[in-house]
This record gives C-alpha cells, sequence and structure tokens, in this order.
C-alpha cells in the first residue's frame, strides 16, 4: 500500500512560483477583484436551446447515428421490452448494472447483476453494462454520467464491451452550456461525457471504433 | 525498449529548422503522410466549424477566459490547491521539469509499484519524464495508440494531437509485429487498434500505478478534465489505485462554467468532430469510485517566464488543440521533428523558444512565412503572427552584432533618407549587372545570387532591375500626361 | 468628382516593378482622379520590422505620417504593406510614446488603402473599363486575404475585366511561401511550398497568374521562369490598366 510521502515538501517551490507569478503580473491578484472581473466575460455564445424540444431529441438521435451508435424510443411503459428487444438483437445476456437502476427497466430472462465493487477483471467477464444516464447534449450526441445511483461508479460503463444508456427525454438539452448548467450543483462528482463508442484516428485519420472502452454503444430514449 | 538510447526531441541540442528541415524534406513517405493527416482534419475542423453560427463568439470568450485565467494565475492555483485538497487529493508544485520528474519519481516509488501505466501527455513529453523513470527502474508503459506507436518505434511525437501523424499503416504495421510479436498482423487500421487493445488490456486491468497529464484544471472545484478518444484515458483514471497528474501552471480554468466554452472550441478544432469520444472530469479521490490516491504535480518549467512578457504571453492561453499545426503551410512540408521540440508548428515556434527563455530554439521564429493561418483557427485567438515578430526582435536584440545586423542597420539608414534611397537604387542595378544573364525573349535575369542571398537563386530566377524607378518615370512624365 | 490620391509606391515597387506603379496611375487618371506621389516616401518598415529588427523601422512609421498626411486618400499596390501599416503603427506610434504621432497615425490609416480595396470599397466598383484578352489564375496573398481581409474582391474586379479568362486555382488561399526573408532564411521548406504553389498554377492552363503583391508575384515567376514554363505574373494593377489599345 502507499507509504506516506514525507519527503516530499514542495512549499518552497510553491512560494517560488507564486512569487513569480505575482513579479510577472505585477502584484497578486485579489479574489473579488477576480470574480468581478470573471462575471465580466464576454459570452455571446449560444447559452440556451434554439430548437423545440421534438426536434432537439430528432437531433440527439442523428448525431448518435453519425457516432454509430444505435438509438431508439420507447414510451414510459415499455422501457423493459425494448431493453429485451435490443439485447437479444445484440445476442447477449450477462449484465452488470449499478445500484439503484429502476428494477421497471429491467425484463426477466436477462442475468442483471449489480455492481459489489467488482474487480476489473471480475467486470471483464460481463457482456454488457446498462445505466441510466445524468443527460444528454443533442447538439453533439453525447451522453454524461455521474457517479449517482442508476449510474454508478466509472469503471463499470468502461470495461464491459457494451454499453446499453437509458435517457429520459426531459433530460436531454440541445446545448453544451445547457449541459454544464445542469451539472453545476454535482460538478464534484466523477463525471463521464460520451460521444460514442471509444474511437481514435491515429493510422492515417482514418476513425476506428472501439480501441479501449465499449465498442458498442446502445441509447433507449425514455418518454 | 530497455537498454536501447532513445532519442528525445531537445531544444537544447536540435539543429536549427532550415538544417532539420533539409533533411526531411527529401523524405517522401514522411510529406505524404503529414500532407494527408492534416488535409483531413482540416476538412472535417471546416465541417464542423462551418456549423457553429456562434463560432466567433466561442473564440472571443475563450481568448478572454484564458486571459482572465492567467492575469489571476496565483489565486486560481491557490483556489485549485485548496478545492483539490479537501476533496483527497495531494497537490505538489515543481519549480522546473527536473523537480517535476524527483517529485513524479518519488511518487510512484512510494506507491509501492514499478511499472506505470501512462496517458499522453505533452507535458510530460517536454520534461521527458519517462526516460527519467526508466533511469529511476520504472517502466512506463504509453498506452495512448499514438504514443504506443512512438514507443514502440522509439521515435518522437511529431503532432500534439496525432503524435504518430508522420507513420502510415504500413510502418505502424511493421513496429507492432515486432514489438507485440505479432508477426501474421494484418495491416488494416482496424487489425492495428484491435492488436493495441489486446495488448493494453492486460496492463490496464494490472498496473498499479497511473500517469496522467491534464487538459484542464478548475479552480472552482478542485476538478481535472481530460480530453481523450480512445479510453484509454478512462482506464488510466480509474482503474490503478493511485493517480499521479502532472500539469503545466497554465492548464487552470477559473470555473466549471468555463468548460462550457473549451469544449466546445477543443474538439471540433482538434479532430474535427463536435465532442470526442470521452470526457473524464474527476475531483480528488472519489470512494469506491477511482484511485485511493491522487496527487497533482502543478509545474511551472519557465512558464512564468512566458507569462512576464507582456507580448508574449498570450502563448500560454494555448489548450493544446493543433489546430494551428494543421494549417500551418509550413508544417505541411515538414512536419513536426523538424522543429526539434515536442511543441511544433506554429505554437511550438513560440512556446519552445520562450520556455527555452530564448536561450535554444532561436531559429523557430523564424521558421513561418507569417501567412496567418494558424491565428485564423486558433479557437483561443493567440495572435501567432505577432507573437512571431516579437521573439524575432528579441533573437535579433539578443545576438547583438552580426553581418545580418549590419545590413539591416545600413538599409534602415538608407529607408531614413530619399537620398540615399535613390543612390541605392542606382548603386544596386550596377552590382547587379555581372550577374545578369537574357533569356530568350531578351529580358535579363539573375541565375545566381551569393551569400545569403543565394537561398533565393536556389530554385528561382530574380528578375534584373528595371533601367528606371518609377519615381524616375514619374519625374520625367511631370504631374500629369505622358 | 475627382479625388486627390496619394500613390505610395512602396520602396520594392518602385524599384523592381515600377510597371506596376504606372499601371496604378493609369487606372485611378482613367477613372478621373488626380494622382500625387510625394517624393520623399520611400519604405513601409515591413522587413525590418518582421525580421525583428524593431528599432530600425520605428522611424518609418513617422516618416510615412509626414509624406503623406494631407493625403486625401493614400493608395499602396501591395497589401502586406498596409498589413504592417495597419496592423503595426498604432502600436509602434505608442512605442515612440509621441502623441501628435499617435494621433496623426490614427487619423491617417482610415484613408490608405489597398489598391484593389481602394476601388471596390472606397470607389464602390467593379468594372474599370479594363481590356485584357487572356486566361489568367488568380492568387490570393496572404496579408490581403487575412489582415485586409480583402474577401472576393479582387475577383471581382477580374471578372469584370473585357476579354479575360478567369480560372480558379486550388488552393487558392495557401500561402505561396515567400514570407520575406523566409524565403532567403529558410530557402528549402520557402521552395517545397513553391512547388506546390507553381503546380497548381500549371494545372489552371493560365498564361498568367495574378495577384495584389508583387512580392507574392516576384517568388512564383522565379519559379516559373526557372523551369522555362512559357507562365508568367502579372499585378493585378496592370491588367485592370488594360485597355483595347495596349499591346501584350
Amino acid at each position: 500500500m502507499a507509504t506516506e510521502i514525507s519527503t516530499i515538501d514542495s512549499s518552497a517551490a510553491r512560494t517560488e512560483i507564486l512569487h513569480r507569478i505575482r513579479e510577472a503580473n505585477g502584484g497578486s491578484a485579489d479574489g473579488d477583484h477576480a470574480a468581478t472581473q470573471w462575471g465580466s466575460i464576454e459570452r455571446s455564445y449560444r447559452r440556451w436551446a434554439t430548437r423545440p424540444p421534438a426536434e432537439v431529441i430528432e437531433l440527439l438521435e442523428d448525431r448518435l447515428r453519425d457516432y454509430d451508435a444505435h438509438a431508439v424510443h420507447t414510451a414510459a411503459g415499455d422501457v423493459a421490452a425494448t431493453v429485451a428487444k435490443m439485447l437479444i438483437d445484440r445476442g447477449l445476456s450477462r449484465m452488470v448494472i449499478p445500484d439503484g437502476l429502476d428494477a421497471a427497466w429491467m425484463p426477466p430472462g436477462f442475468d442483471f447483476v449489480v455492481d459489489q465493487g467488482f474487480h476489473a477483471s471480475q467486470l471483464d467477464g460481463f457482456e454488457g453494462v446498462m445505466t441510466g444516464a445524468t443527460l444528454a447534449i443533442a447538439e453533439t450526441g453525447t451522453v454524461v454520467l455521474q457517479n449517482v445511483p442508476g449510474q454508478g461508479r466509472r469503471a463499470i460503463s468502461l470495461i464491459p464491451d457494451y454499453h446499453l444508456c437509458l435517457v429520459q427525454v426531459q433530460d436531454v438539452v440541445e446545448t453544451v452550456p445547457e449541459a454544464l448548467k445542469r451539472l453545476g450543483t454535482t460538478a464534484c462528482l466523477p463525471t463521464t461525457f460520451f460521444s460514442g463508442p471509444s474511437a481514435t484516428a491515429d493510422i492515417e485519420m482514418t476513425r476506428i471504433k472501439g480501441v479501449h472502452g465499449p465498442r458498442f454503444l446502445d441509447v433507449i430514449l425514455m418518454h | 525498449m530497455s537498454g536501447t538510447t532513445e532519442t528525445v526531441l531537445d531544444p537544447k541540442t536540435s539543429p536549427a529548422f532550415p538544417i532539420a528541415a533539409r533533411s526531411v524534406l527529401e523524405d517522401t513517405q514522411l510529406r505524404k503522410n503529414v500532407r494527408h493527416a492534416t488535409e483531413v482534419i482540416q476538412a472535417k475542423r471546416a465541417r464542423v466549424v462551418g456549423e457553429m453560427p456562434d463560432w466567433q463568439a466561442l473564440r472571443e470568450s475563450g481568448r478572454q477566459i484564458r486571459e482572465h485565467a492567467m492575469a489571476n494565475l496565483d489565486h486560481y492555483l491557490e483556489e485549485f490547491e485548496r478545492n483539490c485538497t479537501r476533496a483527497g487529493g495531494k497537490v505538489h508544485w515543481a519549480r522546473d521539469g527536473e523537480e517535476a520528474k524527483r517529485i513524479v519519481t518519488a511518487l510512484v516509488k512510494a506507491s509501492g509499484s514499478n511499472e506505470v501505466i501512462k496517458i499522453k501527455s505533452m507535458t510530460t513529453e517536454e520534461i521527458h519524464l519517462n526516460q527519467s523513470l526508466e533511469a529511476a527502474g520504472l517502466r512506463a508503459y504509453e498506452t495512448d495508440l499514438a504514443e504506443l506507436i512512438i514507443q514502440f518505434g522509439h521515435d518522437q511525437p511529431s503532432h500534439i494531437v496525432v503524435p504518430a501523424l508522420h507513420k502510415n499503416r504500413q510502418q505502424i504495421r511493421e513496429i507492432f509485429q515486432r514489438e507485440m510479436n505479432l508477426p501474421e498482423l494484418g495491416d488494416k487500421p482496424q487489425d492495428l487498434a484491435d492488436a493495441a487493445r489486446r495488448f493494453l488490456r492486460e496492463k490496464f486491468l494490472r498496473v498499479k500505478t497511473a500517469v496522467s497529464g491534464a487538459n484542464f484544471l478548475i479552480a472552482e472545484t478542485g476538478g481535472v478534465c481530460i480530453v481523450e478518444s480512445e479510453g484509454n484515458g478512462r482506464m488510466c483514471l480509474t482503474l490503478p489505485e493511485t493517480l499521479i497528474t502532472i500539469a503545466g501552471i497554465d492548464k487552470v480554468l477559473p470555473r466549471f462554467q468555463d468548460l462550457e466554452v473549451m469544449l466546445q472550441l477543443l474538439p471540433r478544432s482538434a479532430t474535427g468532430e463536435r465532442m470526442n469520444p470521452y470526457n473524464s472530469i474527476w475531483t480528488g479521490v472519489h470512494e469506491n469510485d477511482g484511485p485511493r490516491t491522487f496527487h497533482v504535480v502543478l509545474m511551472d518549467n519557465a512558464r512564468t517566464e512566458v507569462l512576464a512578457d507582456a507580448e508574449g504571453r498570450q502563448t500560454l492561453n494555448c489548450i493544446r488543440c493543433g489546430a494551428c499545426q494543421n494549417a500551418c503551410p509550413v508544417y505541411r512540408q515538414t512536419g513536426g521533428h523538424a522543429y526539434g521540440s515536442v511543441y511544433a508548428g506554429p505554437i511550438g515556434a513560440i512556446l519552445t523558444p520562450q520556455l527555452q527563455q530564448m536561450h535554444h530554439a532561436q531559429s523557430l521564429p523564424y521558421a513561418s512565412s507569417l501567412c496567418g493561418a494558424c491565428y485564423e483557427v486558433c479557437p483561443v485567438k493567440i495572435n501567432i503572427p505577432e507573437v512571431l515578430i516579437h521573439l524575432r526582435n528579441k533573437v535579433v536584440v539578443q545576438k547583438g552584432l552580426s553581418a545580418e545586423a549590419l545590413a539591416m542597420k545600413v538599409m534602415g539608414a538608407i529607408f531614413r533618407s530619399e537620398k540615399r534611397f535613390r543612390a541605392a537604387q542606382r548603386l544596386g542595378r550596377i552590382a547587379e549587372a555581372p550577374l545578369v544573364h537574357k533569356d530568350g525573349q531578351g529580358e535579363g535575369w539573375i541565375g545566381w545570387l551569393p551569400g545569403l542571398l543565394g537561398g533565393w537563386t536556389q530554385v528561382r530566377d530574380l528578375k534584373e532591375m528595371p533601367k528606371e524607378t518609377f519615381r524616375d518615370w514619374w519625374e520625367k512624365r511631370g504631374s500629369r500626361g505622358n | 468628382m475627382g479625388l486627390r490620391v496619394a500613390l505610395f509606391i512602396t520602396c520594392y515597387n518602385d524599384t523592381l516593378f515600377p510597371e506596376t506603379g504606372k499601371a496604378v496611375v493609369k487606372v485611378l487618371e482613367r477613372l478621373g482622379h488626380t494622382v500625387e506621389f510625394p517624393a520623399g516616401q520611400t519604405c513601409c518598415g515591413q522587413m525590418h520590422w518582421n525580421t525583428g529588427y524593431q528599432a530600425e523601422a520605428l522611424p518609418l512609421v513617422g516618416r510615412f505620417a509626414e509624406q503623406f498626411r494631407n493625403a486625401e486618400a493614400v493608395v499602396v499596390p501591395s497589401s502586406s504593406c498596409v498589413a504592417m501599416m495597419r496592423d503595426h503603427y498604432p502600436k509602434m506610434a505608442e512605442e515612440i510614446g509621441d502623441q501628435k504621432l499617435i494621433t496623426e497615425v490614427a487619423e491617417l490609416l482610415p484613408r490608405v488603402y489597398e489598391f484593389s480595396e481602394f476601388l471596390t470599397k472606397r470607389l464602390q466598383l467593379e468594372d474599370v473599363g479594363a481590356y485584357y484578352p487572356h486566361r489568367v489564375t488568380y492568387h490570393a496573398s496572404c496579408h490581403g486575404l487575412r489582415n485586409l481581409g480583402l474577401g472576393d474582391g479582387p475577383q471581382r474586379l477580374l471578372r469584370a475585366v473585357k476579354g479575360i479568362d478567369l480560372i480558379q486555382i486550388d488552393h487558392m488561399e495557401q500561402c505561396c511561401g515567400f514570407g520575406g526573408t523566409f524565403a532567403v532564411k529558410n530557402a528549402d521548406v520557402s521552395s517545397a511550398m513553391l512547388a506546390e504553389k507553381t503546380t497548381a498554377v500549371l494545372n489552371t492552363g493560365a498564361e498568367a497568374c495574378t495577384a495584389c503583391d508583387n512580392s507574392c508575384l516576384m517568388h512564383i515567376q522565379g519559379a516559373l521562369h526557372r523551369q522555362r514554363t512559357g507562365v508568367r505574373t502579372v499585378h493585378l494593377a496592370e491588367i485592370l490598366a488594360g485597355n483595347e489599345e495596349a499591346t501584350q
């Protein structure tokens, strides 16, 4: 286990660096003044939705498809049936789920196992993971998860090869600023933005899917 | 990998740009790869930027946010430290690269692991961290596909965002075949990615300590944000027991809300995507989610020097998107290695010499035709051409007396006087006369110029000076008429 | 009502490309304006400033202001020189610290125009009565494109030329590789960039390549001539000066 690092004392470095910064800036920064200055930063970019809600949802679907993430709609009462269909289509049954996932979303006949703090190699043994989501951003095709009940810790949506993500339509926003605003109150939680499955363009600039992280991402939009 | 002398891009010892460029210009494969890669990203960028009606507004806000952060850097670093510490993180400070390496090495040892998995971090490349770790008996595994290619190829990064952009699939296949022992490996990009996935997965599930950089440090919350594509970042940030994040002090953002601007500017500029696949934000240590021990090493390494330069400090606003490299017509011809630094292209031409406090890399500010394409695409509006000119002035002042400086002084004196200017014009015609040859049309051309000017006539002819200057003609005709 | 237009010929046009200056005079007089030529003019200081010799460039600000302070409009057949003045003269005047100069520069600069923008923006013209029956392609000089925002002004002027066959060049906005002293200090890279530009010119099948800057054209022409391509370069002003009587 990690030992106490008593030999590393960077207080001298700290003092010197802060001193250099103050010299460079011609004085010490003042917190109140900084706050006022920050408040007067010009922000004339779009900060609210410009499209009606139905279009926003359509946009999200469109963008998800662009990333090869599969997106379907379902009515509130049909979630479990839709989940069943998705899993059958994919030929999967052994799924890890976070604590607090809505029981009504889970159809019978599949192996849903609640995360017990499994080790990474155990997580590797699951075929997929199913979670809810905090919100989705339509313009960028992004789904955001945080460490809360129903979404779970980060490792479970990282190691399995398939991620089935359930998003409520009222949690879909159009723009990135709207999303950051909603995340503001829980900003300190572990947060992950997903925009399509893992990809890289490092080989001749061709986008290749699935280096690490789930290679397959499905999204169910719940009305 | 062990026991081999790694070549490193060290501005202190790299050849001057014109010399380095000369040899890379002979590398047909490299030039083809670089042209292809930069064209692809530029096209993608143009598409996703073209969609944004508020792109210019975002750029302006991006510029103001970064400028504001630098102007209050001490305040925000202290705030970050407070908040990160409160959330269970341990914050360390390093005045330079050597100090940072000592701290990271000690932290790795203290974690009880003799190996680390790493996320791509230009900051760690800047200080050559891996070499220090190796020297201390610690193995560092790069997990970013491009960095893996670089590491296995005993190579150096040539681009901030796509470090192996100078390699094509056959070259990558050869490297993987050899280093991963996969003689049957195919050369389709998917095959190569799959090979990397299998090779690295074993490391992700086993290695206990990770080292990362940071895209943004959020002062308001003490949080750190990593922007990535492959998922290796998420692996390194979540699975190990100990995480050590090293970040330049210029990575600070004032508030969480400021991510709303950066997360729009960065992916569109860097890879031409509306959003990159994964962004991770964490704050200190989280119970049962991620590493139990988290360290941040805040590194100066001459950034405060850059901050102290009124005209140069805008360089620190950089969010490492690489768009300037993709747009640069010089980079397009040479790729990154010719710049002799891990920071190449336009941003490298201004950042590298400043981080060297102008003692090295003095040829880099001249590695530009000042075309301005970089400034046009910079998401935070760094006026790179302006900084280049400013740094050229610093180089000139530092160099003092030289043949060039003398010639420039003489030219300066000539321009300050109408008489001297006209005399110089006449002298020029006389001086060039022996070099002029008539071509097939009877026009006079010069095919060879001596000394410094010889660079011109390498591939270009120079037309002889006309017998009559414009002002001679003007005077002859009077104020009106022919 | 004709304007009194002062011509800032620029040091290199004066010495190497007097034909461009003559063409500017011809076009302006054809349009009914009077051209003046302050004889003490020399150079805007760009070469010194851009190469890092700022101390030598500073005195040229005052010189320019002094020569042109009474001009109704100043026309310059070189976009890089105008960019130099617009982008740098104000802060150079601040550095000199002379309040009178600072004010003079601020008042003078709005009256300084690159030649094509004088026609399209100040005079609001596209057709200047030109005739040039040749196949031509246009290269967008970097300073004109990015610093001055000339946009499609030069091309609109060209399209209005009688008899012209204007062909679009690929990668029009890509730098030709001149870059002032860059062409000499980094001759190899400059040549590589030039090779792409000349290839693009040759691919258009044009007889001539034009631009708003003789610096670019001198560089492009240097390669076109060395390679004996038979393709020439011609400044935009010279095309616009072309008329039915002129022989080519």
